[in-house]
């Protein structure tokens, strides 16, 4: 709780019953996973719910708001100490962020600070569901990014397998190495894969803005008969089970002499990334009001020129976000690629594919936590740039 | 089939006689394979070494040895083979030949003869005798599927697991094992230890009784059974600690214990041989089939399949090739005569037949 939030609601200090009964079921909860390590869950959640229970009556009827700070550290002492002993310098550290977590917990419990910040008239119902639901936010985030947490420090690892072995849970600098990065860079295959989707993935993207924002404009006009048909069909990649468009474009692709060439991989990865591109520019083109153009006209543009001096800079969000969205499916992409590719064509997710299934090494999860870095450096551009572009263009009062 | 018949007399011929005649050859090659220390192992003993001698020549290697069948049919079908030649197991290669996928070869023709350490030349049908399975095979080298498990997880004062039936001595070997998801081997394996002699296994095993019979055997270790698919799954679940014995090919379990230094050890009883070779792909271009033809000659002499050897504990195919592998790699084969007291021989023919019916069975069962 830092101080600059506004105290709606005055603080005061709550029954110790209601404080010791919340504080042990989270020790109870913390408790069953020590407990279960150590042999026992049933005897964990009792020592874990007894123990933080009488810490809060402690601080609670003994110790109050004077002594929190010193109260706080030793908690943290406790913990971390209790923590070395059990589990060595890993438990050292578990402990300490338990003991920070539960020595925060008791104060906010209960002296009542979680009602600090919302409207005073709130019921105890209303206020569970508030926090409950962030509770349940939060798990759901988690639940989402562990794997790919997981992944990073396990791509670190000194030995040739995904394990977390004993010397990188005790911290040793022995357990960690770069040998898998290294792998990475020096092999000549995962280069060559490297370099074929450096190559596939931008020149598909371009293609598929290309013809995605130009398909979106003329669809986007009142008079063109069977726009519905004409939508769908080119939508429909999005639609049809990828495994149906792979085996239907090897066939085809095989005929026309374009199965195993670059060009293949290129054109049927654009084909991918159309759809996206047709229903961003599309969205972006709804707010788009039409007596700009004519207005343009008017003043003796032509439409080429009005096309990119009025229109698309006003789509251009929806065009980036559309090449975005095309970009990361040709890049990601394994089912298409297998097909109407050949071994020439290997891309960085093929590779993965068949490293995983034929040997298992932490080399491909050092490329995945090189993707995830590229990934968030893109979005992160994207988003800086579509900021500043705004701002620029004064859309936007940031 | 006339037309490269003649094709392949006279490929042979101007090979043998070492008056090379202006021949088209492509410069460059998809061989498809298996990927990890197996694929390594080929390129390092064959590859490296013929491009040194045609260094125009490039090679790509395609990972898809596992779905080699179906992948041929489509290009088959559509007409389009991208592949050159293609590692596949013996089973896969009857498959292949019977479907008319592969091209049949006249091994005498076109392999170079095999060379005894006193000169002497054997022809390649003798030299690998038995192994030569099917028309089409061109065999490279003889693997096992057997069991290995964590030395430091045997229990104290047991012995190290050394029985086949050890898999299912639950009490004196707590802990998971690691089975293939398939019935191939375990359905032997599981005859074997219920009291079927061995020369019976195939017999038992064609009849419905004989089926429930391995399938019930199997039921008394299925709650401890982790089913794998991939090659690298045991040694990983093995590596974890996650499983304390698993079944998985011999040469992965070598690299698990002498290069991955993990605390695992071989359990040789009952392993099981198969084969593992060529295939060429029907239907190839002349000017890629005599690139093909030229390789194939190089890379299954005596020397280049003993120097694999060096790579990967699998057992060359040729019988000249036996006595150029290295001593301290012998014991690491399959074929070692320390190794191999006790050995399972895999039936081609019974698991061509039964396959999917028994396939059906056991996916049943798996699921109960």
């Amino acid at each position: 709780m830092s101080t600059s939030d506004v105290v709606i609601t005055e603080t005061r200090t709550m029954p110790y019953g209601f404080t010791c009964g919340v504080v042990a079921a989270a020790g109870a909860f913390f408790g069953l996973f020590v407990g279960t390590a150590q042999g026992s869950g049933f005897a964990g959640i009792a020592l874990g719910a007894a123990l933080t229970a009488a810490l809060a009556y402690l601080a609670m009827a003994y110790l109050g708001t004077a002594q929190e700070r010193s109260f706080k550290w030793g908690v943290i002492a406790l913990f971390a100490v209790a923590g070395l002993l059990i589990g060595g310098l890993p438990g050292l550290i578990v402990g300490g962020l338990f003991g920070w977590f539960i020595g925060w917990f008791i104060y906010w419990v209960g002296r009542c600070r979680y009602r600090m910040t919302l409207p005073p008239y709130l019921t105890g119902g209303q206020v569970l569901w508030h926090y409950s639901f962030r509770v349940l936010c939060g798990a759901i985030f988690v639940f989402l990014i562990t794997p790919i947490l997981v992944v990073m420090p396990l791509s670190f690892n000194a030995e040739n397998f995904f394990t977390f072995t004993p010397e990188m849970l005790a911290f040793d600098p022995e357990g960690y190495s770069l040998r898998h990065y290294r792998n990475f860079f020096d092999s000549s295959e995962w280069q060559q894969a490297l370099r074929n989707s450096l190559i596939i993935a931008p020149i598909a993207t371009l293609l598929a803005v290309t013809f995605g924002t130009l398909a979106a404009i003329g669809l986007s006009q009142p008079h063109v008969p069977g726009r519905q048909v004409i939508m769908a069909i080119l939508i429909s990649p999005m639609i049809v089970p990828l495994i149906i468009s792979a085996a239907g474009m090897y066939f085809f692709y095989s005929r026309i002499g374009l199965q195993g060439t670059y060009l293949g991989v290129i054109l049927a990865h654009a084909a991918l990334g159309i759809p996206f591109v047709i229903i961003t520019v599309t969205a972006t083109l709804v707010g788009f009001d039409r007596s700009l153009t004519r207005a343009s006209a008017n003043l003796g543009a032509n439409p080429v020129t009005t096309f990119f001096k009025v229109q698309m800079p006003l789509i251009l969000p929806g065009v980036i976000s559309g090449g975005l969205f095309a970009f990361i499916t040709s890049f990601d992409e394994v089912v298409i690629v297998l097909f109407v590719g050949s071994a020439q064509q290997q891309t960085l997710p093929w590779q993965m594919f068949t490293g995983l299934r034929e040997q298992i090494s932490p080399t491909i999860l050092a490329v995945a936590t090189i993707l995830v870095g590229i990934s968030i450096a893109l979005l992160t551009t994207v988003e800086l740039l579509r900021r500043r572009s705004e701002k620029i263009r004064g859309m936007s009062p940031g | 089939m006339k037309m490269t018949k003649t094709l392949l007399a006279t490929t042979a011929l101007t090979l043998a006689g070492g008056a090379v005649a202006a021949q088209e050859m492509a410069d460059s090659m998809t061989l498809v394979s298996w990927g990890g220390a197996y694929q390594n192992s080929q390129q390092q003993a064959y590859v490296v070494p013929y491009l040194e001698m045609n260094p125009d020549v490039s090679v790509t290697w395609d990972e898809s040895s596992n779905e080699a069948v179906a992948q041929l049919r489509a290009m088959n079908e559509a007409g389009n083979i991208t592949w050159d030649l293609v590692d596949v197991v013996a089973s896969d290669a009857i498959r292949l030949c019977d479907e008319g996928l592969a091209m049949e070869v006249d091994h005498d023709e076109i392999l170079a003869p095999g060379e005894t350490e006193s000169g002497e030349e054997v022809d390649p049908t003798d030299d690998f005798g038995d192994l030569i399975v099917s028309d089409c095979y061109i065999p490279q080298i003889v693997y096992s599927t057997t069991f290995g498990y964590r030395t430091d997880m045997v229990p104290d004062g047991a012995e190290p697991p050394n029985d086949i039936c050890d898999v299912w001595d639950l009490e004196t070997y707590p802990g998971q094992r690691a089975l293939e998801r398939r019935p191939i081997n375990n359905m032997e394996w599981a005859l074997l230890c219920d009291g079927v002699a061995k020369d019976e296994v195939y017999d038992v095993l064609a009849t419905e009784e004989g089926q429930d019979q391995a399938l019930a055997k199997l039921d008394e270790i299925k709650d401890e059974v982790i089913w794998w698919s991939a090659g690298a799954d045991t040694p990983q679940l093995l590596a974890d600690g996650e499983v304390f014995m698993g079944s998985t090919y011999n040469g992965r379990l070598y690299s698990v214990i002498e290069e991955q230094d993990q605390p695992v050890g071989m359990m040789w009883d009952a392993q099981v041989f198969d084969l593992d070779g060529w295939i060429i792909p029907e239907g190839l271009p002349e000017d890629r089939l005599n690139r093909v033809l030229d390789f194939v000659r190089f890379a299954t002499d005596t020397q280049r399949l003993a120097d694999q050897a060096n790579y990967i504990s699998y057992g060359p195919a040729r019988d000249t090739s036996a006595p150029l592998v290295p001593e301290e790699m012998k014991q690491h084969m399959p074929t070692d005569p320390a190794n191999s007291e006790n050995t399972f021989l895999y039936n081609y023919e019974f698991w061509a037949d039964y396959r999917d019916d028994i396939d059906a069975k056991f996916q049943s069962w798996l699921a109960q």
